[in-house]
This record gives structure tokens, C-alpha cells and sequence, in this order.
């Protein structure tokens, strides 16, 4: 889907006349985009016009600029690749730039190009001008705002280049419509931007890691998003195997180390197994790796790891000594980082270490109440879990049901779960789906979702139609913002405010009404044979299944607190 | 510019850094962006461009606080900018500009 072309199945040929628009839209072929979403409007018709004569690329015509940008998003969380997602000017940016933003906190690599007023009316406060440059400054890796066609043939190449470098980010492209409109001689076509090497990883840095790894007495893996984004889980196992160590995910590293391989603690913070959180209170080094100490996983710093050195790698040095400082930070790519440190890691058993951690685990495990009734949250999620094998792609909303997933689903592969973890964006996980399924169409794509977070995006559900992908979407129904309701319940003196919807749509007329077939689990006789015929047939489908009101996400760490200050659970 | 944390209140040393930049519009914004969403005031901002005005030095005096080193650091980040060095406050390029401000 996103593979770039080589020189001669386009070949080179003598100068041609083409206005920026065409320029654009062959860059992007010559970039190896062959599905793209957005939605046109004035400003970008020019682009829409040079798109319309592309046998190459597919358009997804999206029913909001956020769905798209959720879209690109599923598209590039699946594949790695830089996606691509457009937007007219003014309210079509700024719709966009939430799914700008929450690409730019998890990493994630896109190229969105939004369409402006001509050169001449900007600043005048122009029919639908707004300073989109100005506007994504804070929420892009870099941006840029076009002043010429011909500045086209090295931009657009950079933008790729720069959101697939390094750690990968979104870059905006915003083009005024006079430079979309401007004709100009094309001779010789720049190369596909493509990711930079990173900077190799110092060697005495590797050699200080790994004698305090091998010295260590009590030490634990920290993986995080990094180790995913670098293509690092093979490494990080192997690391882990060979050393000793367990081992623990953040959210947006869930894959990487198959929960169920006997080093995983699955995920520490907030929402961690109680186990995971006190092995880390008492752990004398913590090898951090792609992971940047965000506070959903940390709790109080000061109260994290508070007897362990540090082992900091990520190929981002402004991560290094941010929130903790590292006694050995290694600034370089993950994967290359872990290869260089593989030989020097002396192989151990740790038999008395892992001993503690199996006792802490037996002693505190992490408890999912109801697992085996698909009528509970835990319940569901098994259910839907073994009607699938790991090939499935699972992606979440925001909320009660995506700590849920995090905790429950026996993610086993880097780049299975697709998950809005920074931003935590409500509205995201729908249109991620339907992207990532574009993306990868031979494989089942699960979003778990709550009835909060859909109704974000719903108006995607016949974008999910119109493609056919083969999406299923869990729909968790507690007629609450459960997230919210459980906080006030438990850190706001049950004053319960705003949280419970006292309208409620019929979800199944709804799905049925946007065109995607619907089956409701309370009401089957048997919901596990409706469940597993749903998931089997292909094409877009909702299963709706309500859910208790009271059941909380445990344990919990209270805001501000330090991790083993976990309630409940 | 912002109003001044009480952190930067408390700073008694200043810092000089000098930037090399790609001279186009926006680089400013990039810049200054990086310190006022963090509310970390700039005291001094001094840019020309240099040589045959493809590239700029922007000239910043700012307060020694502890987020300094972040700073930098996300500074160097910057794709338009080529480089950062760091100065002293004994350095004479605000100082001689005071005549200006008087």
C-alpha cells in the first residue's frame, strides 16, 4: 500500500507543464500513497481536480476532517508508513487538528495537506481563512506553508521524510490555492522522502548499560511506544530473555512482549496490575526503553523506582533526563541500540529475583472479575478474543473500555493495538479502524468502543459502510462517561455530575440507519454464538452489549499519587 | 512576552543563546512557541540574517531556571534550526544593544 516506486515504473521524461495541484498529487504517487483520506472545499478543490485523474490513488471521502485525520492515523499505526490526510481551509483545518495533535503525542507519522486562501487574500480575514500555520505550530513536528509551486518538489518529499525520521511525528503542508493553481516546468521529479538513518548510539554508553544490567540485582524492562515504532519487539524480548528480566509495557508498547510470555507483568501506572507497580517500587534498575516517563504510567516521580538507577534509550535525547534522570541515557534508535547490546548482556537466570516477582504476582495479581460471563466488560473482551486469533488488529476509544482492552486482550504483536494514548481522544478509535483496515484488509480490525466515545465519530459509520472494511466495533454501552463517573465516584464524594446520559440512542437503528449491520447481545439467547458469527462474517458490523454502571477499572492509581498507592483491584 | 513564573524571579543568572537558523517566516514562531507554552519568558530577542541571508542568528536572553537544559534541547529539535550555543551572561551582544533601551 504504501510501497515507494521505483524510478523506472515512472519514468523520467522530458520537462512537463503542470500546475502545483498535479505536482502535489504525483509527489504523493511517487510517495507510494495509494489510499488517502479527506474531504474537499474551496480552498483545495484544485488538488481534488488533479486527484480526480490519479489511477493510483484512493481516496476515502470522509464525513469530518477528524475522521480522516483518524483514518491517516489508523492507516499509518498499522503499517509504520507515513499516511496522508487533506482538509480545505479554515474549518476544515481545524477540524483536523485534533488528530494532528494526537499524532503528535504518540508519535505517529502523517502528512496532512490543507488547502488555503490564495497568497493575496491572507491576512484579510479572507471566507474561511484561518492562520493553520499558526495554528499547528505547537501540535506538528514541522510545518510548512507553501509560497510556491516549484518549492512543492522539495517539500513534499521533506514532509514525509521529517514525519518517518527519527521519532516519527506529524508534519502539516498548508498550500494556498493561487500556488495549487500556479503552472509550472517540471524537469527532473526529486527522490520519495524516506527516513533518515538516526545517529549511531555512543559505544561506551552500550558498554555502561550492559554492565549495569549484568550487575544488577533486582532489575526491570520498561518498554514503551519507541520499542514499537523502531520494529524493536524481537530485540526487547530477546533482551529481556537473556538477561532475566521482567518485564513491563506501557500502554502504547502493549504487543510488544506477548502478555502471556512468562517475563510479562503486562502494563505498569495508572491502570497496572497491583504486582507490576510493587515490583517496580522495589527494583534496583530500571531499563527504560522507548518509553518517556508519562505520567499515566509513572504516577508521582518522585515516588517511581525511588531505590532504582536508570537505563534511559530513546532515539528522541530531549526525552533523556526529562522527568528522571538517567544514570546511563543513550540517545539512538531502539533497535539499533538493543543489537549493539545484546552480546555484552551476560546471560542469567535471576532465579531468586523472578522468584520475588512470581511471589508478588501470586500474592496480587491482576483480578478480572467476571472473565468468564461475556455479560461483564472482562467477560466481552475474552469473548471476543477467542473468536480471534492474533493476526486480528484491536483498536480502542477512550475510556473505561480501552483500560479494559489494555488490561484483558492477550495482545501478542507489535503493531495489534492501535490506541489513542497521549491525547486519550474520544472519537478516535472508529475511524482509526476503518484506516487501519484500508491499510490491511486481509485482517479482522476489533474497535472497542463506549457510548461516549462513538458518538465523537459517528458520522464515520457510513464512511465504514461505503469502504465495506472489515471493521467490527464492541460497543461497551453503561449509558455513562464511565471514566468520569467512576473518578466522581471515587475522588468526588459520589457527587455524580454530567456523567450520565439521560438520552439514549437505539445504537442498532443508528448503525443500521449509516448502513453497517448491527446485532445487540442482550438481547441473543446465545450472545457468544452471535458474537462469533458477527466477527466471522466480513464487513463492517456493530455489536452492542450494555454493560453495569458501577464496574470500575481497577486497580486505580489516584491522580498525583504514587504507584503503589493503587486502589482496589 | 509572558508574565514572569516565580521560578525565573528567583533566577539570578541570565544565559545568551545563539541560534542558527533557516531564514524564512515562521522560524521565529517555531523559536519563541517552544517558550511561551512552557510560560518561560524571554527577556531579549535580537535576529538578523547573516552572510547571504539564506540562514539568520537569533540572539535570545532568557533566565537560568532548571527547564534551561529542556529547553535547549527542544530548541536543537527544531528543523529550521542549525544550531544552538550557549553563552554566558557576560556575553556583550544585549549589553551593547542598552544604549537602545534607555
Amino acid at each position: 500500500m504504501f510501497i515507494p516506486l521505483k524510478e523506472n515504473i515512472l519514468p523520467q521524461s522530458s520537462p512537463e507543464t503542470l500546475s502545483g495541484a498535479q505536482i502535489v498529487v504525483r509527489l504523493l504517487e511517487r510517495q507510494g500513497v495509494r489510499t488517502l483520506a479527506g474531504i474537499p472545499g474551496g480552498a483545495i478543490l484544485p488538488i481534488y481536480d488533479a486527484l480526480s485523474a490519479s489511477k493510483l490513488i484512493h481516496h476515502v471521502l470522509v464525513r469530518h476532517e477528524q475522521g480522516g485525520g483518524f483514518i491517516a492515523q489508523g492507516m499509518a499505526r498499522a503499517t509504520g508508513q507515513p499516511a496522508v490526510c487533506m482538509a480545505s481551509s479554515g474549518p476544515g483545518a481545524t477540524n483536523l487538528l485534533t488528530a494532528i495533535a494526537d499524532a503528535k503525542l504518540d508519535s505517529i507519522p502523517m502528512v496532512a495537506i490543507t488547502g488555503q486562501v490564495p497568497r493575496a487574500m491572507i491576512g484579510t480575514d479572507a471566507f474561511q481563512e484561518v492562520d493553520t500555520y499558526g495554528l499547528s505550530l505547537p501540535i506538528t513536528k514541522h510545518n510548512f506553508l507553501v509560497n510556491a509551486a516549484a518549492d512543492l518538489l522539495d517539500i513534499i518529499p521533506r514532509a514525509f521524510r521529517i514525519a518517518a525520521s527519527g521519532r516519527p511525528g506529524p508534519v502539516l503542508i498548508d498550500i494556498p490555492k493561487d500556488v495549487q493553481n500556479q503552472i509550472v516546468e517540471v524537469g527532473e521529479w526529486p527522490a520519495p522522502g524516506v527516513a533518515a538513518a538516526a545517529p549511531a548510539p555512543v559505544v561506551e554508553l552500550i558498554d555502561a548499560a550492559a554492565a549495569m544490567i549484568n550487575d544488577a540485582a533486582k532489575p526491570i524492562l520498561y518498554l514503551g511506544g519507541g520499542v514499537v515504532h523502531s520494529g524493536a519487539a524481537e530485540r526487547a524480548v530477546a533482551l529481556a530473555e537473556k538477561a532475566g528480566l521482567p518485564t513491563v509495557m506501557t500502554l502504547m508498547a502493549l504487543g510488544a512482549m506477548p502478555v502471556d510470555h512468562s517475563l510479562s507483568m503486562g502494563m505498569l501506572g495508572m491502570h497496572g496490575a497491583r504486582y507490576a507497580n510493587l515490583a517496580l517500587d522495589e527494583c534496583d534498575l530500571l531499563i527504560a526503553v522507548g518509553a518517556r516517563f508519562d505520567d499515566r504510567a509513572t504516577g508521582k516521580v518522585a515516588g517511581f523506582c525511588p531505590q532504582a538507577k536508570i537505563v534511559h534509550i530513546d532515539i528522541d535525547p530531549s526525552e533523556l533526563d526529562k522527568i528522571k534522570t538517567a544514570h546511563v541515557g543513550i540517545a539512538g534508535d531502539v533497535d539499533e541500540s538493543l543489537r549493539l547490546l545484546l552480546p555484552s548482556i551476560k546471560p542469567q537466570a535471576r532465579q531468586g529475583w523472578l522468584a520475588r516477582v512470581a511471589e508478588l504476582k501470586a500474592a496480587q495479581p491482576l483480578r478480572m472479575p467476571g472473565i468468564d460471563d461475556p455479560r461483564t466488560p472482562y467477560g466481552l473482551i475474552r469473548a471476543v478474543s477467542d473468536c480471534l486469533d492474533d493476526e486480528a488488529t484491536i483498536c480502542t476509544d477512550v475510556g473505561q473500555h480501552q483500560m479494559w482492552v489494555a488490561q484483558a486482550y492477550p495482545l501478542r504483536r507489535p503493531r495489534q493495538w492501535l490506541t489513542s494514548g497521549g491525547l486519550g481522544t474520544m472519537g478516535f478509535g472508529m475511524p482509526a479502524a476503518i484506516g487501519a483496515a484500508l491499510a490491511e484488509p486481509q485482517r479482522t480490525v476489533v474497535c472497542f468502543t463506549g457510548d461516549g466515545s462513538i458518538l465523537m465519530n459517528v458520522q464515520e459509520l457510513v464512511t465504514a459502510a461505503e469502504e465495506k472494511v472489515n471493521v467490527k466495533i464492541v460497543l461497551m454501552n453503561n449509558a455513562s462517561l464511565g471514566l468520569v463517573f467512576q473518578q466522581q465516584t471515587m475522588f468526588y464524594g459520589e457527587r455524580i455530575y454530567a456523567s450520565r446520559f439521560k438520552g439514549m440512542p437505539d445504537f442498532i437503528r443508528v448503525a443500521e440507519g449509516f448502513g453497517v449491520p448491527a446485532i445487540d447481545l442482550d438481547h441473543e439467547s446465545d450472545p457468544l454464538a452471535a458474537l462469533a458469527a458477527a466477527l466471522r462474517q466480513r464487513g463492517p458490523a456493530l455489536i452492542h452489549a450494555s454493560i453495569a454502571l458501577h464496574e470500575q477499572v481497577l486497580p486505580m492509581v489516584p491522580p498525583g499519587a504514587a504507584n503503589k498507592e493503587m486502589i482496589g483491584g | 512576552m509572558n508574565s514572569i513564573s516565580t521560578t525565573e524571579n528567583n533566577a539570578l543568572s541570565r544565559t545568551v543563546l545563539e541560534l542558527d537558523v533557516n531564514n524564512h517566516p515562521g522560524v521565529m514562531s517555531h523559536v519563541v512557541g517552544l517558550f511561551s507554552r512552557r510560560a518561560y519568558n524571554v527577556e531579549g530577542i535580537l535576529c538578523m540574517p547573516v552572510g547571504g541571508g539564506a540562514t539568520s542568528r537569533i540572539w535570545l536572553l532568557v533566565n537560568e531556571d532548571e527547564r534551561l537544559e529542556q529547553m535547549v534541547k527542544q530548541v536543537e529539535k527544531l528543523e529550521d534550526v542549525l544550531a544552538v550555543r550557549r553563552h554566558g551572561a557576560e556575553h556583550e551582544v544585549f549589553e551593547r544593544l542598552e544604549e537602545f533601551f534607555l
